[in-house]
């Protein structure tokens, strides 16, 4: 399901109206995953506070959503662009890969939320393949 | 047995309490055929799902979508045995129409992405979980009768 040039055209327009509240989308993101998905929370048991609005939580929807916004930028060599994180998630997190897929369903859903008129299907459908790449791309180096 | 909590239950009967049928069942199946094209499989005899716009003005695809959304206000007024409630919506589903369940938890997808567009802020962290409980519960039992 790669990406057409229609995707990735929705994709950028789209992030240029996620950019401003781009720290908030990214907060309501993970901890929508972690209230929603409690097993989630296994990865993250060393922080201590995993409420929503902790300082970690905030700081890390911040983390997510830089480096979604630098593979919007990289689309046309995402997997090239993710090997060095993909190394990372792979030897030293060593996240489920499902749990991608899981991340990127609250971000849809935050997004939802944040731009209910500009998230329409055509777009949802751009996004959620995009997404499904980065998931691919962070998920290559894993065996 | 489901065991459900009193902000869980509030939580449901408000959230449906307060959707337009109508609306929201066009809006998340539309979404569904869209987003994931292989859907349309079950729906050979809609005629024109050529493209969004089309798929968004087929009156069929509204007609279904009241159909899907009434459907589940049944599992809303009987929370407490929604197994119960789609025994014969899930022989149905697994006999007759053929449905990969898979695609129930698109359809569920597909709702729960519209409702937070419908609710913005209101659908906070702690009612989509209860959301999407309830939802994971209706796909569940409308998987039961498939062997």
């Amino acid at each position: 399901m790669s990406l057409s040039a229609k995707d990735k055209a929705n994709v950028k327009a789209i992030w240029g109206k996620i950019l401003p509240k781009s720290d908030a989308i990214g907060e309501q993101a993970f901890s929508r995953m972690l209230v929603v998905y409690p097993q989630t929370k296994t990865y993250f048991a060393h922080w201590g506070d995993l409420s929503p609005g902790s300082p970690q939580v905030k700081k890390h929807g911040t983390t997510i959503m830089n480096k979604i916004d630098e593979c919007v930028n990289n689309m046309d060599n995402l997997f090239g662009f993710l090997s060095g994180l993909s190394d990372l998630h792979a030897t030293k997190l060593r996240v489920d890969p499902a749990n991608f897929k899981i991340l990127a369903h609250n971000l849809l859903v935050a997004v939802a939320a944040f731009l209910p008129n500009d998230f329409t299907p055509e777009v949802h459908l751009s996004v959620d393949k995009f997404l499904g790449q980065v998931a691919l791309g962070l998920a290559e180096k894993y065996r | 047995m489901v065991a459900w909590t009193d902000f869980e239950r509030e939580t449901i009967k408000s959230i449906f309490g307060k959707l337009d049928y109508d609306d929201v069942g066009l809006a998340a199946l539309c979404r569904c055929l869209v987003v994931y094209p292989w859907t349309q499989r079950y729906f050979g005899n809609f005629g024109n799902l050529y493209n969004a716009d089309a798929i968004r003005a087929n009156p069929m695809v509204a007609a279904h979508g009241k159909v899907v959304l009434n459907g589940l206000d049944k599992a809303v007024k009987n929370m407490d045995d929604i197994k119960g409630t789609y025994s014969e919506l899930s022989v149905l589903h697994s006999e007759k129409l053929r449905v990969d369940p898979d695609n129930f938890r698109l359809l569920a997808d597909c709702l729960t992405i519209v409702v937070a567009a419908r609710m913005g802020a209101d659908f906070t962290a702690e009612v989509q979980a209860a959301f999407q409980k309830f939802l994971a519960v209706v796909v569940s039992s409308l998987c039961r009768q498939y062997h």
